[in-house]
C-alpha cells in the first residue's frame, strides 16, 4: 500500500546540528536565568509587573489546559482566580496560617470548585459552555459583595493583606522576595503541567478535544477526564489568584470583574492555544499592553489596546507559539539546504 | 478453536430503531473464537449500526449482546476497549491534530493506567509504561508500513493511510475481537489484495477474532470463514461464503431483482 501524495511533512527534528530537544532545554534554561537576574535590574514598579506576569502565566496555563488542550471553552476563569485570591485573603485575615501555606489550600479549594462546576458542564458544549462559564464570571463580583458573607469577605470594601516579608537573613527586599516566591511556585507548576500533558493523561485530554466519541472508544472515561481537567485547570488559576492577592496586598469584588476573565482569554489566544510556553507571552501581553497603551494615549487607552490586539492577531494569527513554530520549521528547512 | 465451545460473541435478538426507521430488526448470530466473520449488505442495511451497538455508541431497543458470556449492554462505552473489543470507523475517527504515533499510543490507553496524579509527578511506573506503549506503537507502525509518517499529524494523510492508522490504533488496544468497518475504503485493486493478506496475518499473528464489514464482496468471500448478510435491518443469510453467495435473498438484495 503505497503512501501517495501526503501533504504534511514531519516536524523538523534538529536544527544547526543539534536536536530540537537540546534547543528546547537551552531555551528553558535561558528563560530561567533571565527570570532570576531580572529582579536585580529593575525598579520596584517594574518588578511588580514582572511578578504579575508570573501570576498570569500560571493562570493562563490553567486556562490553556482546559480550553486549549481539552477544548472546553471557559469565559469565566476569573471566577476561579477570585476564589483563590479570596481564600488566601480570608485565611490571612482570620487565622494565623502563614501566607505560603494558604497557596495549596487555595489550590485545593479551586480544584474542588472546578471539578464540581465541571460536572454539570459535561452536558454543555462549545458556545453553550462558554455562556455558562460567562455567567459564572458575571455573577462573581456580586456574590463577593453578598451581605451574608460580609463577615469574611469584607463586602464591598474587600480585604487588605500584609505583604509577605523575606525571612531574616535573606538579602532581598520584600518586592524581590515576593517575586521569587512567585517564581518558586511557577517553576513546579509548569513542570507539573508539562508532565500532565506529555504522557498518557495529556494524550487523553487532547483526544477528547479532537474526537470525543473515538476517545471513549479507546477506553478514555471522557466524563471523568473532563471534570478532572476542569478541576486541575481551576486549581492552577486559583493558585495564581492567591499569588495575585499577595502581590496586590488587597482583594475586592471589583478586582474580579468579567474583564479579568476576558483578559485571560486574550492572553490565551495571544500566547497560543494549546501551547505551554506561549502562556508566558500571553501573560506579558495582559500585564504590559494596557500600560503601554496608557502611555501612548491617556484619553483613549483601550482604543490603543484594541489596535494592539488586532495588529497582533494580524501578524501572529496562531499566537506567539504558532509564530515560533513556523519560524522554527522555516529555519529547519533553510538549515537543510 | 474455542476451548469451551462457547462463541466469543453472541448477538441475540438485537433491535435498534431511529424514529420510524428500524435499523436492526431482531438480529442474532454468533462469532466463534479465531473466526473471520464477514458482515455484508447493501447501503443502509444496518452494518455500522450493529458495530455501534457493540461499541455501546447506540442504545439498543431489545436483545442481548454476549461477549465471552458477559452482557455487553451493561458496560459503559469507555470500558469496551478494556474488555477486548477494538474497532475502526467507516468514516475515520482519528485524533486529527496528533501524530500517527500518538494516535496509535492512545489505542493503548486501555492497557495502561497512570492517572492524573501519577502523571503530574511522572512516577517511575509512568515513565516505564510510557516506554512500553511507545515501543508497542512503533512496532505496529512498522508492521503496518507507517514508519515514514510516524511523526506526521494524521489530519494531512490520505484516506487510505488514515484507515491504516486506525487499524494500528485498534490493535494497540490488544483486542480479542476486532471490528473493521470497510477497511478497503479508498483502496485500489492491488491494495485490496495486500489488505486481504494483512487481515489474515493479523488474525494469525495476534490471535484476534475479526468481524469485517465490507462492500468489496470479493475480499469478504475470500477472507471470511463465515458470512452474515443483512438487508433493511434484517438478517437474510448466515453461513459459509459459498452458501451465502448462492442465497436467493442475498442475490436479490444486491441485484435488486427477483430471484430466478
Ligand atoms: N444516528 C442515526 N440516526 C438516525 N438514523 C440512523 C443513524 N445511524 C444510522 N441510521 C439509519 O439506520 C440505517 C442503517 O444505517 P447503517 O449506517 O447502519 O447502514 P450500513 O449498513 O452501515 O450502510 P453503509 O454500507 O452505507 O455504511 C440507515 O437507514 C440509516 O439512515
Ligand atoms: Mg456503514
Amino acid at each position: 500500500m503505497a503512501i501517495i501524495s501526503e501533504t504534511t511533512r514531519p516536524v523538523a527534528a534538529s536544527f544547526a546540528g543539534l536536536p530540537l530537544r537540546t534547543w528546547q532545554t537551552l531555551g528553558v534554561a535561558l528563560v530561567f536565568i533571565v527570570a532570576c537576574v531580572l529582579p536585580f535590574t529593575t525598579s520596584s514598579y517594574h518588578l511588580f509587573q514582572l511578578t504579575m506576569v508570573l501570576v498570569y502565566a500560571i493562570a493562563l496555563l490553567g486556562l490553556n489546559i482546559l480550553t486549549g488542550f481539552n477544548g472546553q471553552v471557559s469565559l469565566g476563569h476569573g471566577a476561579f482566580y477570585a476564589i483563590g485570591a479570596y481564600t488566601t485573603a480570608i485565611l490571612l485575615d482570620n487565622t494565623a496560617i502563614p501566607y505560603w501555606a494558604t497557596l495549596p489550600i487555595a489550590g485545593i479549594v479551586c480544584l474542588g470548585a472546578g471539578f464540581l462546576f465541571g460536572l454539570p458542564a459535561l452536558r454543555l458544549e462549545g458556545l453553550y459552555l462558554a455562556l455558562a462559564t460567562f455567567a459564572l464570571a458575571v455573577a462573581t463580583p456580586q456574590l463577593l459583595k453578598f451581605r451574608g458573607f460580609e463577615k469574611w469577605t469584607g463586602g464591598v470594601q474587600g480585604i487588605v493583606i500584609d505583604k509577605p516579608s523575606p525571612p531574616a537573613g535573606v538579602p532581598l527586599d520584600s518586592d524581590q522576595w515576593l517575586y521569587f516566591v512567585c517564581l518558586a511556585v511557577t517553576v513546579p507548576m509548569f513542570l507539573i503541567g508539562w508532565n500532565l500533558l506529555r504522557g498518557r493523561t495529556g494524550r487523553a485530554i487532547v483526544a477528547i478535544r479532537d474526537h470525543p466519541i473515538a476517545a471513549a472508544s479507546m477506553g478514555i472515561d471522557t466524563a471523568m477526564y473532563k471534570s478532572l481537567t476542569f478541576g486541575v485547570s481551576a486549581m492552577y488559576t486559583g493558585i495564581a489568584g492567591a499569588l495575585g492577592a499577595l502581590a496586590a496586598q488587597f482583594v475586592s469584588p471589583d478586582s474580579f470583574s468579567v474583564f479579568l476573565s476576558i483578559s485571560l482569554i486574550v492572553g490565551l489566544v495571544v500566547g497560543g492555544i494549546a501551547s505551554i510556553f506561549g502562556v508566558l507571552f500571553g501573560a506579558a501581553f495582559i500585564v504590559f499592553i494596557p500600560n503601554i497603551a496608557d502611555q501612548i494615549s491617556k484619553a483613549a487607552p483601550w482604543a490603543i489596546y484594541g489596535i494592539f490586539l488586532i495588529g497582533f492577531m494580524y501578524v501572529l494569527p496562531t499566537g506567539v507559539a504558532g509564530g515560533v513554530k513556523r519560524l522554527g520549521s522555516l529555519l529547519g528547512r533553510m538549515g537543510k539546504r | 478453536m474455542a476451548a469451551d465451545g462457547n462463541p466469543l460473541l453472541r448477538i441475540d435478538g438485537v433491535s435498534v430503531r431511529f424514529g420510524g426507521i428500524v435499523a436492526l430488526d431482531s438480529i442474532s448470530f454468533d462469532v466463534a473464537h479465531g473466526q473471520i466473520c464477514g458482515l455484508i449488505g447493501p447501503n443502509g442495511a444496518g452494518k455500522t449500526t450493529l458495530f455501534n451497538c457493540l461499541s455501546r455508541l447506540y442504545r439498543t431497543g431489545a436483545g442481548r449482546i454476549l461477549f465471552e458470556g458477559k452482557q455487553l449492554l451493561d458496560v459503559p462505552r469507555h470500558r469496551i476497549a478494556a474488555l477486548g473489543i477494538g474497532r475502526t470507523f467507516q468514516n475515520l475517527a482519528l485524533f486529527k491534530t496528533m501524530t500517527v504515533r500518538q494516535n496509535v499510543m492512545i489505542g493503548g490507553h486501555c492497557r495502561s493506567r497512570g492517572g492524573f496524579l501519577a502523571n503530574a509527578l511522572r512516577l517511575p511506573f509512568v515513565a516505564r509504561e510510557e516506554r512500553k506503549l511507545d515501543e508497542r506503537a512503533m512496532s505496529l507502525i512498522e508492521s503496518l508500513d507507517l514508519r515514514r509518517v510516524a511523526e506526521v499529524p494524521v489530519g494531512g494523510l490520505t484516506f487510505a493511510t488514515q484507515k491504516r492508522v486506525e487499524l494500528a490504533r485498534a490493535l494497540a488496544g490488544e483486542p480479542k475481537l476486532l471490528l473493521l468497518d470497510e477497511p478497503a475504503g479508498g483502496l485500489n485493486h492491488e491494495e485490496v489484495d495486500r489488505l486481504r493478506e494483512t487481515i489474515v496475518s493479523i488474525r494469525d499473528r495476534f490471535g484476534v477474532t475479526i468481524l469485517l464489514v465490507e462492500h468489496h464482496l470479493n475480499l469478504v468471500m475470500r477472507v471470511s470463514d463465515k458470512v452474515v448478510a443483512l438487508d433493511f435491518g434484517r438478517k437474510i443469510a448466515d453461513g459459509t461464503p459459498a452458501e451465502v453467495q448462492q442465497n436467493a435473498d442475498v442475490i436479490r438484495a444486491y441485484l435488486g431483482a427477483p430471484a430466478a
